[in-house]
């Protein structure tokens, strides 16, 4: 159990550090790439870019191993189509995601910058991310 | 500008290995939303798992600013009543979508999966029609 608070503290950390230094902790240069008319930045496309290349060398890696280090089994996603319900959640991410330039990792990581804004948002997300889990189970 | 652009590279590697620390060590796929929906769901099983990871993201920017001496910039102008809408908007839109950047992009992009790439095509597409209308509505 310990090893695995670490490996997930051990992640975070990482992940959040990766955050501030790679910029996407800041609004505006996440709008800036989405703003494809205006003074276009570049900088999300290096981001996904470099995360994607390790994300794939880390998961040959998992494929070639049984189980995980300190855990019975990988959390591997199940296959499953593409449904209407993907869709429509991810369109309504993107509004959001565009509307202030924060998506979930940002929101969070960004709140030891202790800016009321990401404060507000965070709070905002959590509570529809808790709106979710009042639908219907059927809907979820 | 160059260095910058080397900045998010290496940040965007770095995200990469904290979700492989997270695959190796702990089995998990680290997706932002589906972590917090872990936690605002109660799933006791993963409480500390989970728990530890936001813990971490936390730290991340603390620990970059000890390290390079600054907070990383953060500069947003989004009016309140919007501040709340997007963050309403990114906590449902995950959830219901199954995954934000982190998940369906970092981790579902590097493994080719249909869904992921449906996922990522349409909220970044939400996003860039998100802020186009923005920028014409003359909103920031």
């Amino acid at each position: 159990m310990m090893a695995r608070l670490l490996i997930g503290l051990v992640a975070g950390l990482i992940f959040g550090f990766g955050l501030a230094l790679s910029g996407m902790l800041d609004p505006a240069r996440v709008r800036g790439f989405l703003d494809v008319t205006g003074a276009w930045d570049p900088s999300l496309a290096f981001v996904l870019a470099g995360a994607v290349i390790v994300s794939a060398l880390g998961q040959a890696w998992a494929r070639g191993r049984a189980t995980p280090f300190f855990d019975k089994q990988f959390d591997w996603p199940a296959t499953r189509p593409v449904t209407t319900r993907l869709i429509v959640g991810s369109a309504l991410f993107g509004i959001g995601w565009g509307l202030v330039g924060l998506c979930p990792g940002p929101a969070i990581a960004g709140l030891s910058l202790g800016l009321a804004p990401i404060a507000i948002f965070a709070a905002a997300m959590i509570v529809g991310m808790v709106l979710f889990t009042l639908l219907p189970e059927r809907a979820r | 500008m160059a260095m910058q652009f080397l900045a998010s590279f290496v940040g965007g590697c770095l995200i990469g290995l904290a979700v492989t620390v997270l695959l190796i060590g702990n089995g998990r796929i680290a997706g932002i939303s589906g972590i917090l929906g872990g936690l605002v769901a109660r799933d006791r099983a993963r409480l500390w798992i989970n728990g530890s990871f936001v813990v971490g993201l936390l730290l991340g920017p603390v620990v970059y600013r000890a390290v390079s001496g600054a907070w990383p910039a953060a500069s947003i102008t989004t009016s309140l009543p919007l501040l709340i809408v997007g963050g309403l908007l990114v906590g449902f839109g995950t959830r219901l979508g199954s995954g934000c950047t982190s998940g369906h992009g970092v981790v579902g992009l590097a493994r080719l999966s249909p869904r992921s790439i449906a996922a990522v095509v349409t909220f970044m597409a939400a996003a860039v029609v998100t802020v186009f209308l923005m920028r014409v509505a003359g909103l920031s």
